[in-house]
């Protein structure tokens, strides 16, 4: 380089300015590394298989040898053979599965009240700018105000049934759920709009036809995300104020230094919230199957 | 048939169309030629509906266009193929938004995946399709709902060459079969001379109409017409047309 271009101001591109250059340095080529280590590499299915194992298997030994060993006290961190018994227990007692219904119920309500009104709004903001100009300010902000953190004032407006605690999964997830679809629709490329126009379409028709079908995968994935949040919130719920549910029954069971109870649960919840991820994903798949 | 008068198009203080003037008798086959920024796209979409003219006016048969409708069908660039839909439900499409019934709705669509080859593909969903078949099924859709008018932009624009040439063949020979009148957008002078009876040559910033070529060439014509000298000589003629008008 010149030094009149590292000052900034242009060379000519002449030939006789490149011949005047030093060779640029070398750079060793390397061997291609293995396919588990290279970025973006397709992973062999073996790798794969082993993989996936170790991330469950690996924390269940760990927790196996803690337990048989009693390095760790048993009040603390009680031995997966105790959570198991535990777990059997609660649910020959029948507790197990009045929680476990009390709690799907209030996300079934609250969660299905959030998709009920995020969808179509979601596709209104989506399709229609005014409906964006309309909601989305309101929306962005309050996406931002922690659903916990309401739940004081629910219990003050709605006292201390069930509705504040339907009400709190429905405002933690009604905003986030109506904004992804309104990105899930946003995507539907304008061609295909443009295109049923001219085929005589009308603008209902260009909704039910167009953008709901070529979005409906996309919004089951956002269903899919925010029914997890739901899961999160509707423990939360019980843990400040409930006669029943698996929140209402880990406080409890702290409350006794229960922890084989509390450890029986939490498993529970993992199995059910992955169980129900699955059949989204499903369905999903299903319905999806054009992409 | 298809007239356009004066028409112009400004996209905020940007002229993008300027007192554009053209006449395409029922049945011909004309293309529109010009360098990107020579609102051939704009054009298309003026005459499609999809877009109001800033200026001018454009009459179908005597009407007024005000906007889209299944007599002005259009093929874009990316053939907006519904992917939810298969081969048959893309193409029968138009015919069900009319609301035919089924029986008739199949009848007909099954005439056009004759025509267009795809009939052992009615049930494939467009992600199972090539290139050039999906441009088919766009082709097929917009057919079925027999317009005065079949506006193609840029239709064969992503296929490979040799995909593009068999297109075009296959797209001369509808045209034949069907009689529909054809305006085509294309950047591709070569494509526009095969193709069309006349090709429009726009100049750009803004869009307006620097030449219109008639091509005398004979209407039944194959791939092998392209190495013709008359042919060599009129596309080197456009060509040199459309650079002196950037």
């Amino acid at each position: 380089m010149t030094a009149a271009t590292a000052a900034g101001v242009s060379a000519e591109a002449t030939p006789s300015v490149r011949a005047s250059w030093r060779p640029l340095p070398r750079r060793r080529t390397v061997r291609p590394p293995r396919a588990v280590l290279a970025i973006r590499a397709p992973l062999p299915p073996a790798a794969r298989i082993t993989l996936a194992a170790l991330s469950v298997l690996l924390p269940l030994a760990v927790w196996l040898v803690l337990g048989a060993t009693g390095a760790v006290d048993p009040r603390y961190l009680p031995a997966p053979d105790k959570v198991w018994h535990a777990g059997l227990d609660m649910a020959a007692s029948g507790q197990l599965w009045t929680d476990l219904w009390a709690t799907l119920q209030r996300i079934l309500y609250g969660f299905g009240l959030a998709v009920l009104v995020s969808v179509p709004l979601g596709i209104a903001m989506g399709s229609f700018n005014a409906a964006n100009a309309l909601l989305e300010p309101l929306s962005g902000l309050l996406r931002y105000l922690p659903a916990a953190a309401f739940t004081p004032l629910l219990l003050i407006w709605l006292g201390i049934g069930e509705n504040p605690k339907i009400a709190l999964i429905f405002l933690g997830t009604v905003f986030f759920n109506m904004l992804m679809t309104a990105d899930v629709v946003r995507l539907v490329p304008r061609d295909f709009i443009d295109v049923a126009y001219t085929l005589g379409a009308r603008r209902g028709e260009v909704l039910r036809k167009i953008i709901v079908p070529h979005s409906l995968p996309g919004m089951l994935d956002a269903v899919r995300v925010n029914f997890a949040a739901a899961w999160n919130l509707v423990v939360v719920a019980e843990l400040v104020n409930s006669e029943t549910g698996l929140g209402k029954r880990i406080l409890l069971a702290q409350r006794f230094t229960q922890t084989d109870k509390i450890f029986a649960i939490l498993v529970v919840i993992a199995l059910v919230g992955v169980a129900t991820d699955v059949l989204l994903r499903l369905a999903r798949n299903r319905i999806g199957r054009w992409v | 048939m298809l007239a356009l008068a004066g028409v112009g198009r400004t996209w905020g203080t940007k002229a993008a169309l300027e007192n554009v003037s053209l006449d395409i008798a029922a049945g011909q086959f004309v293309c529109v030629v010009g360098a990107s920024g020579s609102g051939k796209s704009t054009l298309l979409s003026i005459v499609a509906g999809l877009v109001a003219p800033t200026s001018g006016a454009v009459t179908l048969a005597g009407e007024a266009v005000t906007g889209p409708g299944p007599d002005r069908g259009l093929v874009c660039q990316s053939g907006a193929v519904y992917p939810w839909r298969t081969v048959e439900q893309n193409i029968g499409f138009g015919l069900e938004l009319l609301g035919l019934p089924r029986a008739e709705r199949r009848a007909r669509v099954d005439w056009y995946l004759a025509e267009t080859g795809l009939s052992g593909l009615r049930a494939a969903l467009p992600k199972q399709l090539s290139g050039g078949q999906r441009q088919r099924v766009a082709i097929a859709r917009a057919l079925a709902c027999e317009p005065r008018v079949l506006l193609l932009d840029e239709p064969f624009g992503a296929l490979d060459v040799q995909t593009k040439e068999d297109m075009q063949v296959f797209l001369r020979g509808v045209w034949r079969d069907t009689g529909t009148t054809v305006l085509m957008v294309t950047h591709d002078v070569e494509e526009a001379v095969f193709l069309g009876q006349r090709v429009v040559v726009l100049a750009s910033h803004p869009g307006r109409v620097a030449a219109d070529v008639p091509v005398p060439l004979p209407d039944d014509r194959d791939r092998l017409v392209k190495r013709a000298p008359d042919f060599l000589r009129l596309r080197a003629d456009v060509e040199d047309l459309v650079r002196s008008s950037i």
